[in-house]
């Protein structure tokens, strides 16, 4: 039986009319991977936060034990003392500093002020060792680095500070297959090494293959939990949700109609003359799901971007739209052509964060609002409010800023900015990001009904269930080329198939 | 629900007409009086004039999200193109002003062709500009000061509207501002939407006509309307209708508001970012015309500096320098708020480096007050 690390006892959080934590009493044993699941607004957040001193002692109600001992953390360095690191979703590296300066960040090794840039050198080569690094260099600048191993940097930087349990929210939601097999990898190499994990994720798949113990957490209570082997997926969502999810992926019920859009032999080079894509060939029906599997790298978004006229490099080849050659080279002309792009950055490209939901729903058309010199406001609080009810997107008003949504709502608040003027082809890069089960249920059953309204959808996904899941015909992608092709009405392809062509397996065969 | 949203943000606008009441009352306490006279207001509010002319072009670049360092030196530059025009050349009074505007314009086509076009930061195209335009002055004026200006100008700077029609102006500006609401309150009743209770509306309406008879009142107590406070005016209703109604408007807020995402909505971010510099060095082109007039002369260092003055107004309105946020009326509250200061300490003797220094400090504090609230908003 191991030993108790971490226990709290009836932590009660709340905020300004929100009880966001609700007599959490939970037990982390010590080298174990805990997984803590949980929806959008679940309170894992907020239960971190209190674990790592973000919210000071007083601010919450209940005990926190480390080993037995009841601690009172004012601040996240007393956590950092007692060994509690966390690794946040978004990660907090200095893009311009290099891989020793981000592992030994606030940590230096120095003596009087003075930095020991040899030892700390050192100290961070041993490191990347560990973590199966060997290509990096101490002295590599972290923004050359891809976001994986980023993220394994973010997790060196945690480890320097001899923490005895990590906290990692969401680790994945940026990572491509492989990079998220070799941080499984690393998390059971650490687990050996005597530290404990807490796992908090939304893919079911890596929390079954990597977690010993499994917590759920909804609506800011504690649900339940069991070991992993007395778990199934299909319970734990139920327990996510509180109802039983049956059917993720919603069955279709049309036909694909006439090609819309025809890609040519479309090549694509950056500024470098470096290729990026070559000879991309392929059609889209109308009232069709497209999926497009590749891993990060393969040029799935420089399509995209392109076929959205938002491509600064050089290219080749021609797209036609409904038969006719289609010479765009701006998302306006993309946007009156009825061509929509949901990007996979949500943060960078696609919400508006001083701006209302109202406000970030109509940016792209306000022409149609337009009435002499001015915008119809009253048209457009109509028009917002029809998506926002039609999408069910969760917002106090049509005025809260969309900051102040939760990730899922953010997303839809962008699909709706694409549909008031309903497009012929709709481009979604990701489109289930970093966004919980529920909403991404929603998400999956909002394409289907825009299907069959004979819309064309383009689907990019890192996530192969849901390209299996959704899609009516399936392209995989490697390095630049159109690998496979598979036609999927019946849903019947596998998932090794796809990854066979999508690690460039068998290009020929 | 959408009204109690709405509730709040009024609150916010009328906050900072609290502390500039505030800092009124304590001027008026502090003076014994004398800082409340028709006089003193009157003045006041034409000394408010030429920052508020400044902040109401540096909100919209500072909304977009950048900044023009070039302002100070446009106005000076301006300045002296209009006197050289009136002075040296005897031109047509309107046909100075007409082509200095027009330079101007061309100033700001500048900055915003490198900041748009060639993607240099604005804040290194902007601080060139201070020196080039600047330098530009010293160059065609050969540093002297020209003056005194014609009559014209006169007028402008330091003229007063007759009372009969600071009345008559009243009357429109009353009739206007209660057929908007009355037309905004039957659109949304057409639309089903929630309004006011009709009480609280008429309540509304009659306190914001008394408010503009008040005023109106007491700048004729004195000498009337100045000529610059009625042009400021119609450049303040005219920049708040473009940014509150117009799709232009709504575009600034969102490059501003994060220029990739613009970008894929389908706005044209050059084309805008380059008008929206050419506004700005058109109403710092007015001012400098209208900083002339006040003067009567043009030298080579006039509007040293106003730059930051249009900055700190702008931002003690509420501005935020990551973009996004902002509002015209209060980017111009901002600059009678820094006016109000001024004139108080003025009134009250106090010297030069503590009307600086304290200055300074409000400036600090109105930020930090400013993020706390909003802080606790998010949160």
């Amino acid at each position: 039986m191991p030993d108790i690390l971490l226990e709290t006892k009836n932590i009660i959080k709340d905020f300004p009319g929100v009880r966001a934590l609700d007599n959490i009493s939970l037990k982390i044993m010590s080298n174990q991977i805990h997984a803590l699941c949980g929806e959008n607004g679940a309170g894992k957040s907020t239960l971190i936060k209190v674990l790592s001193g973000v919210y000071p002692a007083g601010s919450y109600q209940g005990q926190i034990l480390i080993e037995g001992q009841e601690v009172n953390f004012e601040n996240i360095h007393q956590a950092e003392a007692n060994g509690i690191a966390v690794i946040h979703q978004e990660l907090t590296l200095f893009k311009d500093l290099n891989v020793a300066e981000n592992i030994f960040m606030g940590n230096e090794i120095a003596r009087a002020g003075y930095i020991n840039w040899n030892q700390m050198y050192a100290e961070t080569q041993k490191w990347l060792t560990k973590l199966k690094l060997e290509d990096v260099k101490p002295t590599t600048r972290v923004g050359d680095l891809g976001v994986g191993k980023q993220q394994l940097i973010e997790i060196a930087k945690a480890l320097v500070k001899n923490s005895r349990l990590l906290i990692l929210d969401e680790p994945t939601a940026s990572l491509t297959d492989n990079e998220v097999e070799l941080l499984m990898d690393i998390l059971r190499d650490l687990k050996n090494d005597g530290v404990t994990c807490i796992y908090i994720s939304h893919k079911l798949n890596e929390v079954f293959e990597i977690a010993d113990y499994i917590s759920v957490l909804r609506d800011g209570e504690y649900i339940g939990g069991d070991n992993k082997s007395s778990l199934d997926e299909r319970e734990i969502v139920k327990m996510m949700v509180g109802r039983s999810i049956e059917n993720m992926y919603p069955q279709k019920n049309n036909q694909a109609g006439k090609e819309i859009l025809k890609v040519d032999g479309l090549t694509l080079s950056n500024w470098d003359n470096k290729e990026i894509v070559e000879n991309i060939n392929f059609t889209l029906h109308q009232g069709e799901i497209l999926g497009i599997f590749g891993l990060i790298g393969a040029g799935r978004t420089e399509i995209a971007n392109t076929l959205f006229g938002y491509w600064p490099g050089q290219k080749s080849g021609n797209v036609y739209l409904n038969g006719n050659e289609l010479n765009i080279d701006s998302p306006r002309e993309a946007l009156n052509n009825g061509i929509a792009l949901v990007s996979e950055d949500r943060k960078r490209f696609g919400i508006m964060p001083p701006m209302s939901v109202k406000e970030n729903i109509t940016i792209s058309f306000l022409k149609r609002f337009k009435q002499m010199l001015v915008i119809d406001q009253n048209q457009e609080i109509i028009q917002a409010s029809e998506l926002v009810n039609q999408l069910r997107i969760k917002t106090a008003s049509l005025n809260t800023k969309i900051v102040n949504l939760s990730g899922g709502n953010q997303q839809k608040v962008i699909l709706a900015k694409n549909l008031l003027e309903t497009p012929a082809v709709l481009i979604l890069d990701e489109p289930t990001r970093g966004i919980d089960v529920g909403a991404k249920q929603e998400i999956y059953g909002l394409m289907k009904n825009f299907a069959e309204n004979s819309m064309g959808i383009i689907m990019i996904s890192s996530e192969l269930p849901e390209v299996l899941g959704m899609s009516d015909r399936i392209l995989v992608m490697h390095e630049g080329k159109i690998t496979k092709e598979f036609a999927n009405q019946n849903k019947n392809v596998s998932q090794e198939e796809i990854m066979v062509y999508a690690t460039g397996g068998k290009i020929d065969g | 629900m959408a009204e109690k949203r709405k509730i709040e943000f009024d609150l916010r606008t009328y906050m900072m007409i609290i502390a500039l009441v505030s800092i009124w009352i304590i001027f008026t306490i502090t003076t014994g009086g004398s800082f409340l006279t028709p006089r003193n207001i009157s003045n006041l509010f034409r000394q408010s004039v030429f920052t508020s002319m400044l902040a109401i072009g540096m909100v919209l670049v500072i909304i977009m999200g950048h900044i023009d360092l070039s302002v100070g030196s446009i106005v000076g530059l301006a300045g002296g193109i209009v006197a050289i025009f009136d002075v040296w050349q005897g031109m047509n009074p309107l046909l100075s002003i007409g082509i200095t505007l027009l330079l101007g314009l061309i100033m700001g086509l500048w900055n915003g062709w490198w900041t748009a076009y060639r993607n240099v930061p604005s804040f290194i195209v902007t601080l060139g500009g201070l020196l080039i335009f600047r330098g530009i002055l010293v160059g065609i004026t050969r540093g002297t000061t020209i003056g005194p200006m014609g009559d014209l100008f006169y007028y402008l700077g330091k003229g007063y509207l007759s009372k009969e029609f600071g009345i008559i102006f009243a009357i429109i500006a009353a009739v206007i501002i209660i057929f908007i609401q009355w037309n905004g309150r039957r659109n949304k009743l057409k639309y089903n939407f929630e309004v006011l209770p009709l009480k609280l509306e008429i309540i509304r309406i009659i306190a914001s006509v008394a408010l503009l008879i008040i005023f109106i009142l007491v700048l004729n107590a004195y000498r009337g309307i100045p000529v610059p406070l009625l042009v400021l005016t119609v450049f303040l209703a005219l920049f708040s209708f473009i940014t509150n109604k117009t799709i232009f408007g709504r575009h600034i807020y969102a490059i501003g508001g994060n220029t990739d995402a613009a970008r894929l909505s389908g706005i044209n971010i050059k084309q805008i970012t380059l008008f929206v510099f050419m506004i700005n060095g058109l109403m710092a082109s007015l001012g400098g015309i209208f900083l002339t007039s006040r003067l009567n002369a043009a030298s080579v260092a006039a509007g040293d500096g106003a730059e930051l003055d249009a900055i700190a107004a702008c931002v003690i309105g509420g501005a935020s320098l990551a973009g996004g946020i902002g509002r015209v009326g209060g980017a111009v509250v901002g600059a009678i708020v820094m006016s109000s200061l001024d004139n108080g300490m003025s009134l009250m003797n106090v010297e030069n480096f503590w009307q600086s220094i304290i200055k300074g400090l409000i400036l600090i504090l109105a930020v930090w007050i400013d993020m706390t609230t909003k802080n606790k908003e998010l949160s």
